[in-house]
């Protein structure tokens, strides 16, 4: 059987304590949420920590709220606050995959979020899952996410214990690809993270929270913590996920298409194209996104902004599937978001 | 109490309930409800095929949840009820999703049979009369390489027919074949 | 010509058939479910002895090297180590058949895969025991690997192993019934295709475990996760430990999920039983699933070409099949593997003359061996979809060319296999009236397709791995005076059912309820031998045994009844657990009574049956290979989706038909027809066993998330049709289900990707990739087809020829050609082409000259 290897496991019940405990632990700590990503990771020997600091007992963190005046502005209209969702919503990080995508106020009012985080794995990992979690996740390579002795057989990669990425050996970082099916649509959606740490809480959009590393993907400093996700006012504008891989379930993306538009009547006014899985970082494809700005999404604004995504998404040899067809597939997925919105155009 | 269980690199208290007991042992951080279950307990029905959460058979439920024993550490469950298949039947009398995957061949080798009864009464126990998609989706983490599901579906139908009350039995088509 | 049955055949009566059947035929609760659906099932993994030490294996990190030197000592030094093992202390070779004793327990010389067991340690956890691996220093000299098909026709030296027969060509043969030539100059169409089927692995979700125990009285006892617990006791533990036979017990643990995958004696198995003997304390291992990856012997990658002549109406005049297989590093059973891909090409559709050139090719990756259907869904591929392209070339409806030229029953194939009864034309008239295939076929809108396969398996191979006049299989029934029955059979239950089958039989042949029967299987010293579940030999040979021994206890049992009431023994039925007068019902004993008046006049009522297969009719060098006591046959619709802008297919549904002879437990018959359609779509449309060329040679996938097992949600549904034509040589009629149904899977959807999208994909898995490719080479107006275009030149020996039936052969080969002779002037490279055994296999085991079957 596979095992995790020892480690010191701290269970605070407070975000204060929680922050203390991983900046004590220094760089050999780390946060658990679902340990769904971690876990595995932990028994085939590729992340390590010495100290590993759960979050699941840490009060205010799993929760779906209304974002302060303008949920409450939204009761108080309706008089209803159960039957009415309050317009921007909250999401603590520590909320499940399965919460968040059967959640009635988000299936409602950000549907696109619901869709993503029901794609995600299977039923019993969403259930363990975590929106923050997700949004972390590593960074995944078929040459990295494999046990200590196959690694060990080809002198291990820069990512871990070694110094050459073997997706591409001449490369100076490393090409592990973002799997994220959240991190992309809250890219597109522009959400902004709230991330604590020792100095306090600051805010970033979700579109400066990664970086295109394999292995520093993340801006986040080490003592800080994603706490939870600031989403838009959901009024004016429409988004969808499109999610390829091989199979239903349990598959990593190999391709994620974000797609975010803001309507002006039946016009696109503003637009975010992100494609999941095909860097180290949610790739906004602003190109792609012009294409289509100031159009009604005509099947040729559609054509265009399709053939602007596919040109710049560069799969690597890093998971499943043949490069040249998940390049190909980019034009495909994001033809099809675009035309799914399409259908949803306002009159 | 709490204050020393908030801590742990040796072995570290544990108090659970399984399958309606409750046990109290002594457990290292890094050990996973899977291996407590088979290995302190002795409950080896709860089986494993990967132990990296990439095939499902280890599904118990936590607190009615269904989720994946070997990536859960024990320490994580204090104070949770978690069932196990052992816990399915009602004294010597099968639990009705037992009844059905023994009467339609649901199991052939059974070992991916613990887990997959175990999600599927967790989705009966949230919509009693599930449709085919429904169960396809709920057991979508689960694998198996026996039945390519058939029969399965089949069973947990049958199973949710028998828990609504109804006098349900297996259809001719299921244990015969087309005419 | 044509002579396809028009339905199932009138069910024959005997004496058995008198009175209704009770329980065979009837769906019911398999006698171990409840066990199953408890979890109280022990598998290997599940058991545990005081005492007990963990053991981890150190894998070779290198696809070919050479050992220079191991040092244990800093793992012999870890506390909590209690022995450390290299392949010094096993050194005996061992394999499962005779002409491949390749493997050794431990490496001794050379690694040859990556995964290749090098060292063991045995320790008081498992955590402990992995820590001590990675302690163990080896010295490795590189040598070249052997990549490909291509790389073992090219490169000769260095050899993967020295008794090859060419380079690192293993086995080559060449066999010849009936002059091809005059064949395809008869015929007035010909087709050659070249095609590949990719190699895929079993994936049981159990991962395999061994626990063996030693006691000072010199008794060994290994528990396993082993479909063959004989060959493990005798062709491995007995062997390689150096303990007779008569000492050692293995008992073969209920597998959670075999397939194939657990029917070689493991490297594993063998290290705990010496394990076991060092320490003096239990042993036991349980791989992880990456490791199940490297232990394999799963499906051979095939590289296929076929020249097929036909009349007009689709009459085949002639075939020619070649076939060449990677098989990895060791030999496993890969020679029969090689033997099945050119076997029962004659025992669907009537093939007059046939040719077939076969070749097993060793590289340096995870040994294949037997699969679900073991060597047969390669070329069953290859012939059913050209088939369906002939089909088109002639303008015939692809079922109804089939339904013409299906073999009539009774029948003695061009290659001297004796088939007898055929259900196939019941098959495809179910299947085709199911689907609605009339309308469908070529009409349906672009995307949408439907395509249809035949097939046909072995019921149990007909020849003995080690060839010998016993016995395959032997039951022992025991009738209890409290009533209770007690089968022993050393059949080894791997989900497929087969204890089930023993309770089936034996509760109607002595008329008593299945609770009342008690089986005992697979534990080599309390049940007689049954050589395995493997070759879908189970039911008819487990079955017949117990036909045997049950028709041998009522006897004794109807002889006391029958003097206490008065009637002639044979009236006496056997029914409701009592033994009456067949004329007159009131007139009978219990069961126990009657059991109790046998025992005291009689003494204990223990009776035994064995069964051995007919003799074959081929007398070739390679007739081994194909002979089966009945052939069960296969017929499939898919129906599919295309998407032309992505090449995605997704099976939509599959209706299968499946003549079974006659089903001992319906219900379980139908789990064994849908799971063998499961499996077929996965290697359809998604499984592979890919490997970096580039790096290491390593697997690319060795977890359950990389390597695509389909879900719930890929899995298409299944509509199936279960024939009954009762072969004569099957208890109560019944033939195999474990396996054959697999077989039309993967054609049925390549021609239904045709239908759907008009491109047709030579290979499987039927991949989105290759769709999307062979569509843009049809729109740029290339060949509309993705799949290998060349068959490369191989040093075929000289042929074998066998005059067919028709032609007035007996089976045998003319001339001396039936001796295999070198190719001399073909392959001056090659040193030595006799058999050549290795020292060791020489020396353990006068190893027959024989080509050996499974």
């Amino acid at each position: 059987m596979l095992r995790l290897p020892p480690f010191t496991y701290l269970q605070p019940t407070t975000l204060k304590q929680a922050l203390r405990m991983k900046s004590d632990a220094g760089p050999d700590g780390m946060y658990v949420a679902g340990g769904t990503d971690l876990y595995p990771n932990m028994k085939r020997r590729h992340q390590e920590p010495k100290v590993v600091v759960a979050l699941g007992r840490v009060r205010g963190l799993r929760s779906i709220r209304a974002d302060g005046p303008t949920g409450r502005r939204a009761r108080d209209r309706s008089n209803r606050p159960t039957a009415q969702p309050p317009n921007r919503l909250v999401l603590g990080a520590m909320t499940t995959l399965t919460e968040l995508a059967a959640h009635p106020h988000v299936n409602a009012r950000y549907p696109v979020v619901a869709r993503a985080a029901e794609l995600i794995s299977t039923p019993l990992l969403r259930n363990m899952g975590t929106l923050g979690g997700n949004l972390c996740l590593d960074t995944r390579c078929n040459y990295y996410n494999q046990s200590y002795e196959w690694r060990k057989a080809i002198h291990f990669c820069m990512k871990k214990d070694g110094d050459v990425c073997w997706v591409a050996p001449s490369s100076p970082r490393c090409w592990a690809v973002n799997s994220s099916d959240l991190a992309p649509v809250m890219v597109a959606l522009d959400a902004q993270l709230v991330l604590a740490g020792p100095k306090g809480e600051r805010v970033v959009p979700a579109g400066r929270f990664y970086n295109n590393d394999g292995i520093n993907y993340l801006t986040k400093q080490l003592d800080e913590m994603l706490t939870e996700v600031r989403l838009p006012d959901p009024d004016g504008w429409d988004a969808t996920y499109h999610k390829l891989r091989r199979r239903g379930a349990f598959d990593f993306p190999v391709l994620g298409v974000a797609v975010w538009v803001r309507w002006d009547g039946a016009r696109v006014a503003d637009a975010r194209i992100v494609l999941g899985a095909v860097a180290s970082l949610p790739q906004e494809v602003p190109e792609a996104a012009r294409a289509i700005v100031g159009t009604d999404l005509s099947i040729e604004a559609v054509e265009a902004s399709a053939l602007a995504a596919f040109k710049p998404s560069k799969p690597m040899d890093n998971t499943d599937f043949g490069l040249s067809w998940r390049k190909e597939m980019t034009r495909q997925f994001v033809k099809r978001a675009l035309l799914e919105l399409r259908e949803r155009r306002p009159s | 109490m709490a204050r020393r269980r908030s801590e742990a690199s040796g072995k570290a208290p544990l108090t659970l309930e399984v399958n309606g007991e409750t046990v109290e042992l002594a457990v290292t951080p890094q050990k996973t409800l899977l291996e407590i279950l088979r290995e302190d307990l002795g409950l080896t029905g709860t089986k494993h095929g990967c132990e990296l959460g990439e095939c499902g058979t280890c599904t118990v439920t936590l607190d009615g949840v269904p989720i994946l024993s070997c990536l859960m550490l024990g320490l994580a469950c204090e104070g949770k009820s978690v069932r196990t298949v052992e816990g399915m039947a009602h004294g010597a009398e099968l639990h009705p999703l037992q009844r059905a995957f023994a009467d339609l061949g649901a199991a052939q080798c059974g070992y991916c049979t613990p887990g997959i009864m175990l999600a599927a009464e967790a989705l009966i126990a949230g919509n009693p009369s599930p449709t085919r998609d429904q169960i396809k989706d709920a057991l979508s983490g689960n694998l198996c390489r026996c039945t390519g599901y058939i029969k399965i579906y089949e069973a947990v139908e049958l199973a949710a027919a028998w828990m609504r009350g109804e006098e349900a039995r297996p259809r001719e088509e299921s244990l015969y074949g087309e005419r | 010509m044509a002579n396809a049955k028009g339905g199932p055949a009138e069910r024959r009566t005997s004496d058995r058939d008198a009175f209704a059947r009770r329980v065979v035929g009837r769906p019911h609760r398999k006698v171990d479910a409840v066990a199953k659906v408890l979890g109280s099932t022990r598998f290997a993994d599940d058991l545990a002895l005081p005492r007990m030490l963990y053991t981890r294996l150190l894998r070779s990190p290198h696809p070919h090297a050479r050992i220079v030197r191991i040092d244990t000592s800093r793992a012999a030094a870890l506390a909590g180590v209690k022995a450390v093992l290299t392949g010094q202390d096993l050194p005996v070779a061992f394999g499962i058949l005779p002409v491949s004793q390749d493997e050794h327990a431990l490496a001794v010389d050379k690694v040859r895969y990556v995964g290749d067991p090098v060292a063991a340690v045995a320790a008081t956890s498992e955590d402990i025991a992995t820590a001590a691996v990675d302690l163990i220093d080896v010295e490795y000299e590189l040598l070249t690997p052997i990549t490909s098909l291509d790389d073992a026709l090219r490169i000769h030296e260095p050899r993967i192993h020295d008794y090859a027969k060419h380079g690192n060509l293993q086995k080559v043969t060449d066999l010849e019934f009936g002059n091809v030539e005059t064949g395809f100059a008869e015929a007035d169409h010909i087709r050659e295709d070249v095609f590949f089927y990719e190699g895929s692995t079993h994936l049981p979700m159990e991962q395999h475990a061994a626990l063996a125990e030693w006691s000072p009285d010199g008794k060994l006892t290994v528990w396993a996760s082993t479909q063959t617990p004989h060959y493990l006791h005798q062709r491995a533990l007995a062997r390689v430990l150096s303990v007779p036979a008569s000492r050692i017990r293995v008992i073969a643990c209920p597998n959670g999920g075999g397939f194939g995958g657990k029917s070689d004696p493991m490297n594993h198995e063998v290290v705990v039983a010496k394990l076991a003997m060092v320490t003096g304390r239990p042993v036991k291992i349980t791989l992880t699933r990456e490791e199940v990856f490297y232990c394999h012997r799963g499906r051979h990658p095939v590289l296929m070409w076929v020249k097929t002549g036909v009349k007009q109406d689709g009459a085949i005049t002639a075939m020619h099949f070649k076939s060449l297989l990677d098989g990895g590093g060791y030999g496993s059973y890969g020679v029969a593997s090689m033997y099945y891909t050119g076997a029962l090409q004659t025992v669907t559709y009537q093939v007059p003359r046939y040719k077939f050139q076969g070749a097993r090719a060793f590289t340096n990756k995870a040994p294949c061996g037997p699969k679900r259907g073991h060597g047969t869904p390669q070329p069953r591929f290859a012939l059913e979809v050209q088939l369906d392209k002939i089909a088109e070339d002639l303008k015939l409806d692809p079922a109804e060319m089939r339904l013409r030229h299906i073999v009539p029953p009774q029948t003695l194939t061009a290659n001297f296999l004796r088939v007898g009864s055929v259900g196939l034309g019941a098959c495809i008239r179910k299947v085709v009236d199911g689907s609605g295939w009339t309308t469908k076929f070529r009409q349906l809108p672009h995307g949408r397709g439907v395509g249809l396969a035949c097939s046909s398996y072995i019921c149990g191979a007909g020849v003995p791995i080690y060839w010998n006049d016993m016995p395959q299989s032997g039951v022992q029934l025991k009738l209890d005076r409290g009533g209770g029955v007690t089968v022993f059979c050393g059949s080894t239950d791997i989900g497929q059912g087969s204890d089930d089958v023993l309770a089936t039989i034996a509760a109607e042949m002595l008329g008593v309820d299945l609770p009342d029967v008690h089986v005992v299987t697979a534990d080599t010293s309390l049940t007689p031998v049954d050589l395995g579940s493997y070759s879908s030999r189970v039911t008819l040979m487990t079955g017949n045994a117990l036909v045997q021994a049950a028709e041998r206890a009522r006897e004794i049992v109807a002889t006391y009844a029958a003097a206490k009431l008065e009637v002639p023994p044979h009236r006496l039925v056997f029914a409701g657990r009592r033994v009456f007068d067949g004329g007159n019902s009131e007139r009978g004993v219990t069961f126990v009574e009657a059991v109790q008046l046998a025992e005291a006049a009689h003494g204990t009522v223990v009776t035994v049956g064995s069964y051995r297969t007919p003799t074959a009719a081929g007398r070739y060098r390679g007739a081994g290979v194909g002979p089966s006591p009945a052939y069960s046959y296969s017929t499939a619709v898919a129906e599919v989706d295309v998407d032309p802008d992505t090449g995605i297919v997704r099976v939509e549904r599959i209706w299968i038909a499946h003549d079974v002879g006659q089903c001992i437990n319906p219900v379980s018959v139908m789990g064994q027809v849908e799971g063998s359609v499961y499996m077929g779509l996965g290697e359809a449309v998604m499984e592979e066993m890919p490997y970096r060329d580039n790096r290491n040679l390593m697997h690319k996938i060795p977890s359950m998330l990389e390597y695509k097992s389909p879900t719930t949600l890929e899995m298409c549904d299944v509509v199936t049709y279960l024939v009954e034509d009762p072969d004569p040589n099957g208890p109560f009629g019944a033939k195999e289900v474990g396996q054959g149904p697999l077989l039309p899977v993967p054609p049925a959807v390549a021609n239904a990707v045709y239908d759907a999208v008009g491109v047709r994909i030579d290979e499987v898995p039927i991949t989105p990739e290759k769709v999307l490719r062979a569509l843009k080479d049809k729109t740029k107006g290339g060949v509309p087809r993705f799949g290998p275009t060349r068959f490369p030149e191989v040093p075929w020996p000289e042929p074998i020829r066998v005059p067919p039936p028709w032609e007035g052969g007996d089976g045998s080969a003319l001339g001396d050609a039936g001796r295999q002779r070198a190719t001399a002037g073909e392959q001056p490279r090659t040193r030595r082409s006799d058999a050549r055994q290795p020292a060791a296999a020489g020396r353990a085991s006068p190893v027959s000259d024989r080509e050996d079957s499974t």
